[in-house]
């Protein structure tokens, strides 16, 4: 699985119609090792920017990230 | 090409009017402004309307001549652009390439959105449609976590604080309260701009902009018709539009707009002007963070100062150079299609020196900036007097 540090992220607690009931829930742009960014979520311990992360999961093809 | 001049402005109040419709909102602002201009629709030779999300918000296409023939305008060619938040900004570049260009004299540009017919989170969904859909919007983001990303990484790279982000609430609340045709006319404190309902951290909701329904409208002509329709020309004196790639996380560097830095320098360069001749703005601030990286982007002070520049009162309406001075987007309200040209319109109003109680003291060369999405398209205008 991919894995690489965090660029940006946000805690959001307004959601779109379609996440509403997952809400709050932490969004990233995450820098990957591979190289290039990618938007995904985070999972767990909430994450700052510059921490490590690694993709555990995708689901409808947007990668999910926890804390390494 | 030559030189080109607004004739006429006209606009409707911005707010949530559960009673009307968007066509009655366009018409409105169209009427107006052809009364401005003393001029019939038979006059009109083209017509663009913005718009972003007509489908989306009310069920309505095809809505360029929609408008345009309930207004009377008849046999011209009829086109709506969509540029995301930059529609109606897009739609008057365009206008202004076909005077400029010579293909013809008088052309008329109508901007609106009716957004409030639906659920907070419905127009966050419909809104979020100006993001990269197969990408970051289908992770559960937002227009505010987008902007909120900007922020975070805007902070840890120059210190950026709440307060700064919060100063640019107060301070386009406060014109917004003097401003009659304002969505939101009401002053806030600094406490309460950074103690407002969390919606995106760091944003909360006095970051973000108004959903609101609206429309605004102006005429072009060139200079030396100028006159056959009003005493009061306003000069287009630069103009630019410029695209970026529309996903934040294929941008090298978010916190900073390539093209609204594009756009800035085309307009700046076509009016022969730099950022210091500027004396006053119409920013694009969707959210507080874009407005403090748009004065930047814009050389109205040094990159990663936004925050302080804003936060030390350089851009108050009684400061050397008020940004704002309807309320923005914040205050006045933002139905985005018509966002662009009511920037047009409320340049127009200062330099005409119609501005009321909100008037300022400089107000022959003002700058306007309208943004589509994260920074996927942006409009600059330069107006100056005629």
């Amino acid at each position: 699985m991919r894995s690489g540090a965090v660029y940006t992220e946000t805690v959001i607690y307004s959601a779109p119609e379609t996440f509403a009931k997952e809400a709050p829930y932490q969004s990233a742009i995450v820098t990957l090792d591979g190289g290039g960014r990618v938007t995904g979520r985070i999972l767990g311990d909430r994450v700052s920017i510059d921490d490590r992360v690694v993709e555990v999961e995708q689901r409808n093809g947007v990668p999910y990230f926890t804390k390494a | 090409m030559r030189p080109v001049a607004v004739i006429g402005a006209g606009k409707t109040p911005f707010g949530a009017f559960p009673d009307r419709d968007l066509r009655s909102l366009a018409v409105e602002a169209g009427q107006k402004c052809l009364r401005n201009a003393n001029a019939t629709p038979a006059q009109i030779q083209s017509f663009y309307l913005g718009n972003f999300s007509g489908p989306a918000f009310v069920g309505q296409n095809h809505l360029a001549p929609y408008v345009s023939t309930a207004l009377g305008i008849e046999d011209v060619p009829a086109t709506r652009i969509e540029a995301a938040c930059a529609s109606s900004g897009s739609a008057f570049y365009h206008a202004w390439t076909e005077v400029a260009a010579g293909i013809q004299d008088v052309v008329m540009v109508v901007g609106v959105e009716k957004m409030t017919s639906q659920t907070t989170a419905r127009t966050s969904e419909i809104l979020a449609e100006a993001g990269d859909c197969s990408g970051e919007m289908k992770a559960g983001n937002t227009f505010a976590s987008l902007f909120a990303m900007i922020a975070r990484r805007h902070m840890y790279e120059f210190g950026t604080k709440k307060e700064h982000l919060a100063s640019v609430a107060v301070k386009n609340h406060a014109n917004g309260a003097l401003n009659p045709d304002a969505h939101m006319r009401k002053a806030i404190t600094l406490e309460q701009a950074m103690n407002g309902k969390p919606i995106a951290d760091p944003l909360n909701i006095y970051d973000c902009s108004l959903i609101s329904d609206g429309a605004a409208a102006v005429i072009l002509a060139p200079l030396e018709r100028a006159r056959e329709f009003t005493d009061k020309p306003v000069r287009v004196l630069g103009i630019a539009q410029a695209s970026d790639r529309v996903a934040l996380d294929e941008k090298p560097d978010i916190t900073t707009f390539a093209a609204v830095r594009r756009a800035g320098e085309k307009a700046y360069g076509m009016a022969g002007l730099g950022p210091d001749d500027i004396q006053f703005a119409e920013l694009h601030d969707c959210f507080t963070i874009a407005e403090i990286i748009a004065s930047e982007d814009l050389g109205f002070c040094r990159r990663g100062q936004g925050g302080p520049y804003v936060f030390e009162g350089c851009t108050l309406r009684t400061g050397p150079r008020p940004v704002n001075t309807t309320g923005g987007l914040k205050a006045k309200g933002h139905p985005v299609g018509a966002t662009g040209v009511s920037q047009i319109c409320d340049l127009m109003k200062q330099i005409r020196g119609e501005a009321g109680e909100l008037q300022i003291p400089r107000h022959e060369v003002g700058l306007a900036e309208n943004l589509g999405g994260s920074g996927g398209t942006c409009v600059v205008t330069i107006l100056g007097a005629a």
